[in-house]
């Protein structure tokens, strides 16, 4: 139990920071994942076959592919296309690129593929009858939108979304090699230096599963606060 | 685009492939033993038992699969009681580290997809195999597991391909997978899209067949 005494004797205060960091990582890339689901629904819900074909390419590949390749991908390749581009501007010392926002962005293009998928699902399952409804009542499009449309949407779509982010949650452990402090790397460092790597993983996974109980649990509530009737 | 690196490439990753293909195959074929059992237990009527295995679920369905995989390979090895025994043959490989902790992970997911399965079979087909007076047993094995079989395999072909993504993970274990060989390329030439085209089309083109298999099976069983 020493080992998780805060201040410089023990681990808590840094493991406390690096599950906090995990919340972080895991918040930031879902809105990544659902601004990427934003942009991508309306493609692969268009009529047109090129906008099909990218937001299908877009799912399917991240989806069939590791996520440990694609944050491989991110971590070796964010920096070399963020220099491409600076050089087009005339800029060209080193830039790196900080670990938060690589990984979150990696993990949120993967979350954004997930979210996609259930955005899609859910506007699918809305009845003809809804869209028919508010042409044959000449709604403007923008009430149509967000007042018929979106909100029975979110009602179909949030238990799925809640799976998304347990999804989210569980990955941004893999973001750990690439050196971002979250729980499983603070926990690689501190079971390094005391060599106990029995507790401080098992003490990771504890954390884990607060974090995923706890996220259960708010999800449920809002899933409940959404499905009432109108 | 360097196409004479991604030609030079794919042999090394293609033999990779075998790496992942076995981890894969042996992981589920271990997990869904494990599945079916927790599965079962799940059902029975002692509340110890289901509380187990509804633990047992959600422990390893609440973590990350990176985690299990160093508490097995990491932290097992610091318990000198295993060290001297015969298990200690099998825990200081990291190939079966690995297999461990990717059956035990799919075993958990499995055991889920398992027990829906076993849930929402009509409870007509067991009652008519009881006043035909087939021993429960036999209701098992013929009536329960193959109905339960047919009705998860869409779920169960997801669970199969998340777990080929899954054995990635092989790759922080020193084992050189798929993604191990493809980091290893790419940590070496600082090419990472053209290794991230093909490794990732070869695991693309697995996910297709399995995707096709399982629909094939499920055309074959009938299910709707």
């Amino acid at each position: 139990m020493e080992l998780l005494y805060f201040g410089s004797k023990g681990w808590g205060d840094e493991l406390f920071a690096a599950f906090l960091m995990t919340i972080a990582v895991s918040i930031t890339a879902m809105l990544i994942g659902i601004l990427f689901s934003i942009i991508f629904t309306p493609l692969k819900l268009s009529n047109n076959k090129i906008f099909n074909f990218i937001a299908n390419f877009y799912t399917t590949v991240i989806r069939g592919v590791p996520e440990l390749l694609v944050i491989y991908l991110f971590f070796f390749g964010g920096t070399g296309a963020v220099m491409f581009v600076a050089s087009i501007f005339g800029y060209n010392e080193y830039i790196e690129i900080n670990a938060f926002i690589t990984g979150s962005f990696a993990i949120g293009i993967i979350s954004g593929a997930y979210s996609t998928e259930v955005f899609r699902g859910a506007i699918q399952s809305i009845d003809r009858g809804q869209f028919e409804a508010c042409k044959a009542l000449g709604l403007k499009k923008y009430i149509y939108f967000f007042q018929v449309i979106i909100p029975q949407m979110l009602r179909l779509a949030i238990p799925n979304l809640s799976n998304v982010w347990q999804i989210t949650l569980k990955d941004t452990s893999l973001i750990s090699v690439t050196g971002l402090v979250e729980i499983m790397r603070q926990s690689y460092i501190a079971a390094g230096s005391t060599r106990d790597p029995l507790f401080f993983y098992s003490f990771a996974a504890l954390l884990y599963l607060i974090l995923t109980f706890l996220s259960m649990k708010i999800l449920n509530k809002l899933e409940k606060n959404y499905s009432r009737g109108f | 685009m360097d196409l004479d690196l991604m030609i030079n490439s794919l042999p090394k990753l293609l033999s990779a492939t075998l790496t992942t293909l076995k981890l894969l195959s042996l992981s589920l074929i271990f997990g869904l033993t494990i599945g079916l059992i927790f599965a079962i237990m799940r059902l029975s009527k002692n509340k110890l038992i289901t509380n187990f295995s509804y633990g047992f679920s959600y422990i390893f369905r609440g973590t990350p699969l990176l985690v299990q995989i160093f508490i097995i390979y990491f932290g097992l090895g610091q318990i000198e009681y295993l060290r001297s025994t015969i298990l200690w043959i099998i825990l200081k490989e990291p190939y079966w580290c690995a297999i461990i902790a990717f059956s035990l992970n799919t075993g958990a997911y499995t055991s889920e997809i398992l027990r829906s399965a076993f849930q929402t079979i009509k409870p007509g087909f067991i009652e008519a195999g009881k006043s035909l007076g087939i021993s429960s047993k036999i209701i098992i094995y013929k009536i329960q597991i193959p109905i339960a079989i047919r009705q998860s395999l869409p779920a169960y072909g997801n669970e199969i391909i998340l777990m080929l993504k899954g054995t990635s993970l092989a790759s922080t274990v020193t084992l050189m997978d798929l993604t191990g060989v493809a980091k290893y390329i790419i940590s070496t030439t600082f090419k990472p899209i053209e290794v991230f085209i093909v490794a990732g089309s070869i695991y693309l083109f697995l996910t297709f067949l399995i995707h096709n298999f399982i629909k094939f099976a499920e055309k074959k069983m009938g299910t709707n």
